[in-house]
């Protein structure tokens, strides 16, 4: 019952936006279909650092090779021949469908942190988040500069948006169940020792190297799986836009939730996204009982403020790390009943 | 281009960035703490620097000094303070968010288009050397980096409070059971950190005067990774490692081959290469290009 619950809530949430995401104008509609976007993305990012402890900045790399792997082969041949003549023939002159846009970007991502990742893997604190880091600037300026595999500084534009709200909620709760399954795994549960402690995760057998590699090609996986629903969603990409910026902000939105939880990733992922809008609105004057209007450009600074200010009431993430469970409520009931 | 050519510009860079390597190191040392803010304290330097352009050039790096070590000592008080106990995960994304909020006011107050700082262009003439030209900012920040580097060492090994600085970045908790004031100690670390910031804003907008709120960042992020390479426990395998990376990215700046076919060509794959050097290092050396042998391993207990 409980691990039904603690599932349950995350998906419950997901399913909560997009109906209510279905309600509103469409120009509000993006907004919804961003933040079942961020949610794809940071739990794909938590399946790695939520379970194994290590902070990682690569995953952004994922989500990026996922990204331009979906876009370019789905954007249609004969607009390629015209927009990006220098592709590989074998790119340049095919193009797939949707799901199988989305399938090769999973396959991409998880290649690709494999081959990353039995290096690095072996690193840890710092040393592995800084090397991660030098990954994703490497992605960033291959990406940016080799016109064979891509835009590179260019835009990808005409790609197919297919990414509604049904293709971002049934993805991001795919990549929920497949990070909830791998949590309770054997695998999921090795790691999370590591974690905890490692000396005595060693001496129990466990192999770290080689439980931090799977959770990170699972993790690349998934990234690119998301990246594929970023560019269905936006149909046009850059290389700016899946590098520091993304990596900082899907880092933020999983601290802030609390790291160690599916839920926490879930709830981070929807509470900036939601305030972001919500700053977006303020900027425009909006009326909550009383009327807030924001000077035009301040929504970022007011957001760096207000992540920093969490970040300091709240340092474990305002899940505390845990997962979601009905006994909270409970709990509350009982504590309303007496008083 | 010659190789002495190539070989004096990657010096300069290596001693601007080993003075960032300082500030970050420093920092490091007596809080534990990777300071990604440390970019937006050179930004904010090189603004203060823009909007004082008509000032004389002295009165002008006076603000430049003292809007930085302002900026650095309220970012002390006011964030890293209170989350002294909190994870080092929490405290990386709590800087993340402060370098967020200092780029986006900047991107409000300023704009996008960026502010020229160039009342020290004269220092971009260059001098004859034979073969080579050396522009004067080169001298400049020569001298900088040796000057603070030996008043950093003069300070850490010749004085109290650089006792209590080297006595908090070994062991926090005794040298505070030892009297060692952990307040005074990270406030004269994150001073010292925010001088270091300002000079390298001084010497940078002389090569690239154009301002923007990115300003920086791509220094520190840089640095930072060579700080991690050289062994980011140590201040002076940190430096170093700044250095090093500083002196890699000249180096390959300069001698990469150019044109087509190259893996690796000039300029366009820099980046690649030099990041690529990095992980081929913490592949081979985890604790640090600097640590030392057989020591410390990936895990400790």
């Amino acid at each position: 019952m409980r691990r039904v619950a603690e599932v349950a809530g995350p998906l419950a949430l997901i399913v909560i936006v997009a109906i209510v995401g279905s309600f509103v104008s469409a120009a509000r509609q993006l907004e919804f279909l961003d933040a079942l976007v961020a949610v794809a993305m940071v739990v794909a990012l938590y399946v790695f650092v939520g379970n194994s402890g290590v902070l990682s900045f690569g995953q952004t790399s994922f989500v990026a090779v996922g990204a331009f792997a979906a876009g370019v082969m789905t954007a249609p041949a004969d607009s390629k021949a015209g927009q990006l003549p220098d592709l590989f023939p074998f790119l340049k002159d095919h193009a797939i469908g949707n799901v199988p846009s989305l399938l090769l970007a999973a396959g991409i991502g998880a290649a690709y942190a494999l081959i990353v990742g039995m290096p690095l893997m072996r690193l840890s604190g710092l040393a592995a988040g800084i090397a991660t880091l030098a990954v994703l600037g490497i992605t960033h300026n291959v990406l940016r500069y080799w016109t064979k595999v891509g835009p590179a500084a260019q835009t990808l534009a005409l790609v197919p948006e297919t990414t509604g709200l049904l293709q971002g909620a049934l993805g991001a709760m795919l990549i929920a169940l497949v990070a909830y399954a791998y949590q309770l795994s054997p695998y999921g549960r090795m790691l999370r020792a590591t974690r905890e402690d490692s000396p005595a995760a060693q001496a129990a057998g466990i192999d770290v190297h080689r439980q931090r590699l799977w959770a990170f090609v699972l993790s690349g996986a998934l990234s690119g799986f998301a990246g594929g629903l970023l560019v269905h969603e936006t149909g046009t990409i850059t290389t700016e836009q899946v590098y520091l910026d993304l990596t900082f902000l899907t880092i933020a939105m999983l601290v802030i939730g609390g790291t160690s939880s599916l839920w926490g990733a879930v709830v981070g992922a929807l509470v900036v996204s939601g305030f972001n809008s919500f700053l977006g609105d303020a900027e425009n004057g909006v009326h909550v009982g009383f009327t807030i209007d924001l000077p035009s450009g301040t929504r970022v600074i007011v957001l760096g403020a207000a992540m920093a200010l969490m970040l300091l009431l709240r340092p474990l993430g305002i899940t505390g790390g845990r997962e979601f469970s009905l006994a909270w409520f409970a709990r509350r009931r009982q504590k309303e009943a007496r008083a | 281009m010659t190789f002495l050519q190539a070989l004096v510009n990657a010096v300069t860079l290596g001693s601007v960035y080993a003075l960032i390597a300082v500030g970050i190191g420093l920092v490091f040392g007596v809080m534990r703490l990777v300071n990604f803010a440390y970019g937006q304290l050179i930004m904010v330097g090189a603004y203060a620097l823009a909007v004082t352009i008509d000032w004389p050039v002295a009165a002008s790096i006076a603000a430049c000094f003292v809007s930085v070590v302002v900026v650095s000592l309220a970012m002390e008080l006011a964030v890293f303070r209170p989350l002294r106990t909190a994870s080092p995960a929490t405290m990386l994304v709590t800087t993340f968010a402060v370098s967020f909020l200092l780029q986006s006011i900047a991107l409000v107050k300023f704009g996008t288009l960026g502010r020229p700082a160039n009342s020290l262009a004269q220092l971009n003439r260059a001098i004859s050397v034979g073969q080579i030209d050396i522009r004067y900012v080169t001298f400049v920040a020569l001298g900088v980096a040796a000057a603070a580097l030996l008043g950093l060492v003069l300070l850490l090994n010749r004085t109290t409070i650089g006792l209590q600085l080297r006595a908090a970045a070994v062991d926090p908790r005794t040298a505070r059971l030892l009297g060692v004031r952990a307040n005074v100690v990270i406030t004269v670390a994150v001073v010292i950190a925010g001088l270091l910031a300002a000079a390298v804003a001084v010497i940078l907008t002389v090569q690239y005067p154009l301002v923007t709120s990115d300003y920086g960042l791509r220094e520190t992020i840089i640095v930072l990774v060579g700080v991690v390479v050289g062994g980011i426990d140590r201040l002076w395998t940190a430096t170093l490692g700044g250095f090093l990376i500083g002196f890699a990215t000249g180096m390959l700046g300069e001698l990469l081959p150019s044109g087509d076919g190259w893996p690796f060509t000039k300029g366009v794959y820099l980046d690649s290469a030099v990041y690529l050097l990095v992980i081929v290092v913490l592949i081979v050396r985890p604790a640090g290009l600097f640590a030392p042998k057989g020591g410390l391993g990936v895990e400790r207990v």
